[in-house]
C-alpha cells in the first residue's frame, strides 16, 4: 500500500544492520504507516557502502537510493560511518555532473530507537523522489537484429 | 646547454644508482613522443623533453616498486608522483625525480582542428617549436600555428609546472600561469540543464569501445588486471555494448580516483574517441578541495582525505530531516 497516489517508484534504501535497520525495524513493531517504494538492502555497517552500490543502483533502474547509518559516535565497529560520510558526500558531486539530479541520492543517520524518525525519513524522501518521478535512463545495448529474428521464429 | 642536454647529463649521472631512467623520446609520428627507458649511457642521446613530451611517465613507477628507478617528470607528472607517494604505492628512497620547468605540451586533437582541413594530421612529416609558434612540415608546405591554440587545457590552469618534491631540478623555476584552479570547466558543464547534460554523456559514451586506455594511461590505477571492470563475481559490467556499461566503467574510474586524481589528463588525452572523460574526475576534484582542502600529489603531507576522517567534518552539512 503506498501512501502516494498513482506509480510505485524504485527507492533502494542501504541500511546498516546495527542502527538503521533496527530503526526500520522499531518502525514496523510500532505499525507505522510508510510508502513502499522502498527496498531495503541490509549492509554491515555504512562503512560497508561502495560508493558503487549507489551508483550502479542510479544507473541501472533506481528512480532514487537513501542510505542510512547509525549516527557520528554511534558506528558498532567505531569508525565505519565517519568514513562513510566522507564517501557520500563526495560521490554525490558525481551526479551533477553526469545529469542526474543530485536529489536523488540522500544519506542520513538513523538509530535502531528512532522508529519515528525512520518513518519521517522514509515519507520526506519518498514524497521527494516523486516529486522528482522517475528518473531517465541511459540505454542498455541495442537488442541484435539476430536475436529478434530468432525470438520471433 | 639546452635543459633536454642538461636532462640528458642528469640520466647519465644518475644510472649507476638505478636500473633506467624513465621519460621520453621521439615517437612514431611527429607530434607525438613516445617513452623511453634509458639502461645505458648511450640510451640518453635519444632522450627528448619539450612540447611533445605529453605522456605521463609516472604510470610505470608502481611496477618498479622495490627496486631503484629514475624519472623525469614535468610538473604535472610530479604531482602524479607525490600521490603515488602518499598512497604507499612507491617509496621515495626508491625513486629518483629529475625535474624541470614545463613549458606546456601540445594537444594533438587541437591540431587535427586548428588545422581545419588544410592538412591532414597524419601527412604531417616533420614539427618544431619557434618561439610561440608549432611549424609543421607537410606535403603541401610549412603551416604555423600559434601554440596557445594547440596546447593542452590543462597546461592553461597549471599551478605547478615545477616538478615538485624533484631530487635534481634542471633549469630556472617558471611562475605559474594562473594562482588558482577555479573549476570553469567543470561550472559551465554543470550550467547546462540535466536533460542536456545526460543528453551530453549518452552522445559521447556512444562512442566508447571499452578499450580501457583511459584506464591504462592513468597513473593512479594502479590494479591492473585486479580491476573491477575485469571481475565477474561481482559481476559489476557485462560484455554488453551498451552506453549504460561505459558510462558505468567511467562512473568506476572517476570514483576510484575520488581524492586521487591529480588532474594529469592522460585518461582523456589516451581515449581513441576523444571523449573528454577528465570531466568527471574533475568534479570530483572540486569536491574534495572544497571539502578537505586536499589536491592530490600536493597537499600530501597528511593521510589522504578518503583514507581518513575527522569527528566533526566543518564543511559536511548533513540534511536534517
Ligand atoms: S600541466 Fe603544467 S607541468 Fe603539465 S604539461 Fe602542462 S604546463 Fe607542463
Ligand atoms: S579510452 Fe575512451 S574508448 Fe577506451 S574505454 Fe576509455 S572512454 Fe572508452
Amino acid at each position: 500500500m503506498s501512501v502516494l497516489k498513482g506509480q510505485e517508484l524504485r527507492i533502494i534504501g542501504f541500511l546498516c544492520n546495527w542502527c538503521s535497520y533496527g530503526g526500520a525495524d522499531t518502525a514496523g513493531i510500532g505499525r507505522f504507516v510508510q510508502p513502499t517504494d522502498l527496498r531495503v538492502v541490509r549492509v554491515p555497517c555504512s562503512g560497508r557502502i561502495n560508493p558503487l552500490f549507489i551508483m550502479k543502483a542510479l544507473l541501472y533502474g533506481a528512480d532514487g537510493v537513501l542510505v542510512s547509518g547509525c549516527h557520528p559516535r554511534d558506528c558498532h565497529y567505531a569508525e565505519g560511518n565517519f568514513y562513510a560520510r566522507r564517501r557520500l558526500e563526495v560521490i554525490k558531486a558525481l551526479l551533477p555532473a553526469l545529469g542526474i539530479d543530485p536529489r536523488r541520492f540522500e544519506y542520513t543517520w538513523v538509530s535502531a530507537s528512532e522508529g519515528r524518525r525512520w518513518q519521517h525519513v522514509v515519507e520526506s524522501f519518498t514524497m521527494q523522489i516523486h516529486d522528482l518521478g522517475p528518473a531517465r535512463r541511459l540505454p542498455d545495448a541495442p537488442e541484435l537484429d539476430v536475436l529478434k529474428m530468432v525470438a520471433a521464429e | 646547454m639546452s635543459i633536454q642536454e642538461e636532462l640528458q647529463a642528469v640520466i647519465k649521472e644518475a644510472l649507476p644508482d638505478v636500473s633506467c631512467v624513465i621519460g621520453w623520446r621521439e615517437g612514431p609520428e611527429p607530434l607525438r613522443a613516445a617513452p623511453l627507458f634509458v639502461r645505458t649511457p648511450a640510451d640518453a642521446d635519444a632522450f627528448r623533453s619539450g612540447y611533445f613530451a605529453v605522456n605521463n611517465p609516472a604510470v610505470f613507477l608502481p611496477e618498479y616498486k622495490g627496486g631503484k628507478v629514475g624519472v623525469v617528470v614535468k610538473g604535472c607528472d610530479a604531482r602524479s608522483v607525490g600521490q603515488l607517494l602518499a598512497e604507499g604505492l612507491i617509496r621515495r628512497e626508491e625513486v629518483k625525480v629529475i625535474g624541470f620547468p614545463c613549458n606546456g605540451v601540445i594537444d594533438v586533437d587541437k591540431v587535427a582542428v586548428a588545422l581545419a582541413g588544410a592538412c591532414d594530421p597524419g601527412e604531417i612529416q616533420a614539427a618544431r617549436e619557434e618561439g610561440d609558434e608549432l611549424v609543421l612540415t607537410t606535403p603541401s608546405g610549412e603551416i604555423r600555428l600559434r601554440k596557445t591554440a594547440v596546447t593542452a587545457d590543462k597546461c592553461g590552469r597549471c599551478l605547478f609546472p615545477n616538478a615538485l618534491d624533484a631530487d635534481v631540478f634542471v633549469g630556472d623555476t617558471l611562475e605559474p600561469a594562473v594562482s588558482a584552479d577555479d573549476y570553469a570547466d567543470v561550472a559551465a558543464f554543470e550550467a547546462l540543464s540535466l536533460e542536456k547534460r545526460m543528453d551530453f554523456w549518452e552522445q559521447e559514451m556512444s562512442r566508447c569501445v571499452r578499450c580501457y586506455a583511459c584506464r591504462n594511461a592513468c597513473p593512479m590505477c594502479v590494479c591492473r588486471e585486479h580491476c573491477v571492470a575485469l571481475s565477474r563475481d561481482p559481476r559489476w559490467l557485462t560484455q554488453s555494448d551498451g552506453v549504460r556499461d561505459k558510462m558505468f566503467f567511467q562512473i568506476i574510474h572517476a570514483s576510484h580516483l575520488a581524492g586521487r586524481c591529480t588532474g594529469c589528463g592522460e585518461c582523456q588525452r589516451a581515449c581513441p574517441a576523444r571523449i573528454p572523460v577528465l570531466l568527471l574526475k574533475r568534479a570530483l576534484s572540486r569536491r574534495v578541495e572544497d571539502l578537505f582542502a586536499y589536491r592530490a600529489g600536493v597537499d600530501v603531507a597528511g593521510p589522504p582525505p578518503l583514507l581518513s576522517f575527522a569527528l566533526e567534518e566543518p564543511k559536511i552539512k548533513e540534511r536534517d530531516w
